[in-house]
């Protein structure tokens, strides 16, 4: 009714009401992301000026932070930029190829005790890692895998990160039978059907747990920090840690540095697939 | 029921089950990674450290038996685990709340059908994708030390900050910060929820004279139930198990004087500083119990707050 009478004040309400949300929406996010930016545009200024200035331009645009940063400490950021890429790829491929082959026997297969198997697979989804982690370290340890990169990427290789497998497990019940029944046909046994028929078709769902596999991994601090002890064996956030301990509280210039640098990765990642990320999340609650 | 059905049918009638079992070897096949995966490392290892919780363990000699000493050391002389306690369900008890209430007002905000929806929905997003780093940590140590960004904001009022992160009354807090500034991922599921919402109740509700409040509270609220139950959950599992923001920011002390001595800190410390592993292992058990503890009270009294849409399933 209003609208019919005073239709013009009416508009002009709420595009001022748009305008108003459009305003706080654009603050929190430019506050929410100021101190990354801030430390993006530090790691670019002389040593000097970083606590006296927080403004986001660099006056003097220096390097001089990165070149110290990567040599900061023994050994150089190169190794472990190489130690972090070689453990979050192995992750990637071993979580993808172990989780997508016992999600295919579940969402497809028919086998002795499969409800048993499906039930602790899912029980295991609540099971905090410090858990199994004592007896984990013991093992490992007289596996002599300590201090390798073994401990990190072998549980990826037999899927013990179950949240994948239950993930594909839905998505692998979407895709028609009919494909496998055709395949059947064809001669194709459970082997090829799932290279050939479900595999191709749920590239969204494997692109999702290699993305997750990837950020999990590049990001964990955990493991590193109870398995790796030589400095050459270390992953990006563990040299990170061990730059803060080293270095003086003066010297934020390459701590900052190099920190950017660790983000990159993970920040290109989610550039490129952002729908994926986005979709992963608000639909099964991967946690981000 | 599909397997009484496979067994009572000829099996050349439905080539596509087969004889309930026929597939055993090759399903088995399939599942051989997973399988060896949860005896070797799951189920063994959740096993061995219930054993090693009631044990003597320094990783040296083989463990020794110590019955219930573990526990009752943990629950009758140990201010260390009390306080670490204590410290880790004020950070959870601090953080989920506030967290999802920012979550959920700007998930709000976001869905008024404003223009650029999916740049902000990222540009929030960022945090959670960042917060858990080494690097954020890093910049948080910065951000609230005494020559950090945020005193030197303050500086321009004329205001004498301090050192936030090692004064005790406040290094805990900066940590909340630090997770409520993640709210991004329960924005988005938020986001998916409120989408599900029909139009039309908004619509009707606003025709009754419903103004904005009665609407939050008697559609936006009750239909978004699941989704908040479902993000609480999520997040206070996520939230006891917060590890590495407490250990770079405190420098892996978890101080000043314990103050940010989170609960897996402890753990870790008592395991691998101090290697008492019985302990550690009795800890974690302790922590299993904590966290299902939660997960079933959410469960229970959910059937109080959660509307589903289809009562009685």
């Amino acid at each position: 009714m209003r609208a019919a009478s005073h239709p013009a004040s009416d508009v002009l309400a709420r595009r001022l009401r748009g305008l108003a949300a459009h305003g706080v929406l654009i603050l929190c996010s430019v506050g929410m992301l100021y101190p990354v930016l801030w430390m993006v545009a530090s790691s670019f200024k002389p040593e000097q000026l970083i606590f006296s200035d927080f403004t986001l331009w660099p006056r003097d645009f220096s390097l001089k932070a990165y070149v110290e940063g990567w040599n900061g400490l023994s050994v150089s950021f190169t190794r472990f930029f190489l130690n972090s890429a070689l453990v979050s790829s192995l992750a990637v491929i071993g979580n993808v190829t172990a989780c997508s082959l016992a999600a295919y026997a579940f969402a497809r297969l028919n086998f002795r005790l499969k409800r048993l198997w499906f039930a602790l697979m899912l029980g295991t989804l609540m099971l905090p890692y410090h858990v199994t982690l004592i007896p984990q370290y013991v093992l490992f340890l007289n596996l002599g895998w300590v201090n390798t990169f073994l401990p990190l990427v072998v549980p990826k290789f037999l899927a013990v990160d179950a949240f994948f497998i239950f993930l594909m497990v839905q998505f692998f019940r979407t895709i028609p039978r009919e494909l496998d029944e055709a395949a059947m046909i064809d001669g194709c046994g459970p082997f090829k059907i799932y290279l050939l028929v479900i595999l191709p078709l749920s590239k969204p769902v494997l692109a999702t747990a290699a993305i997750f596999s990837f950020i999990w991994t590049w990001d964990d601090f955990f493991g590193p920090l109870i398995y790796l002890s030589d400095t050459v064996h270390y992953t990006v956030p563990l040299a990170l840690r061990s730059f803060v301990d080293s270095s003086g509280r003066s010297e934020w210039g390459p701590l900052f540095a190099m920190s950017i640098l660790s983000l990159v990765p993970v920040f290109l990642v989610f550039l490129f697939c952002q729908r994926l990320i986005i979709r992963g999340i608000s639909t099964s609650g991967l946690r981000g | 029921m599909a397997a009484i059905t496979a067994h009572e049918r000829p099996a050349a009638a439905r080539p596509r089950v087969g004889r309930f079992g026929a597939q055993d070897g090759a399903a088995y096949l399939f599942l051989a990674p997973w399988l060896a995966g949860f005896f070797l490392l799951t189920l063994g290892p959740t096993l061995g450290s219930l054993y090693l919780s009631f044990t003597h363990f320094d990783l040296l000699q083989a463990p020794r038996w110590n019955g219930l000493g573990n526990y009752i050391r943990m629950f009758t002389s140990d201010p260390r685990f009390y306080n670490a306690l204590s410290v880790t369900f004020w950070y959870v008890g601090l953080s989920v709340p506030l967290k999802l209430v920012f979550a959920l007002a700007i998930a709000m905000m976001l869905d008024q059908g404003l223009r650029g929806l999916s740049v902000y929905r990222a540009l929030f997003y960022i945090p959670s994708l960042l917060g858990g780093s080494v690097a954020i940590a890093v910049l948080w140590r910065q951000i609230f030390g005494y020559n950090g960004l945020i005193n030197e904001g303050l500086s321009v009022f004329g205001i004498d900050g301090p050192s936030w992160i090692s004064n005790p009354q406040y290094s805990l807090v900066t940590l909340v910060v630090l997770r409520v500034w993640q709210f991004g991922s329960p924005m988005v599921i938020f986001l998916a929820g409120l989408r599900q919402i029909p139009q039309e109740l908004y619509e009707a509700a606003t025709i009754d004279g419903a103004g904005p409040v009665q609407r939050f509270f008697r559609i936006t609220l009750p239909l978004l139930a699941p989704v908040v139950f479902f993000n609480l959950i999520l997040q206070t599992i996520d939230a006891f198990k917060a590890f590495t923001p407490a250990f770079i920011v405190s420098g892996g002390t978890g101080g000043p004087v314990d103050s940010t001595l989170f609960y897996t800190l402890y753990l870790y410390q008592e395991g691998f500083a101090y290697f008492r592993m019985g302990y550690a292992a009795a800890m974690a058990w302790f922590l299993l119990t904590i966290i299902a503890l939660f997960t079933a009270l959410a469960f229970l009294t959910s059937r109080y707050w959660v509307y589903y849409g289809d009562e009685g399933r």
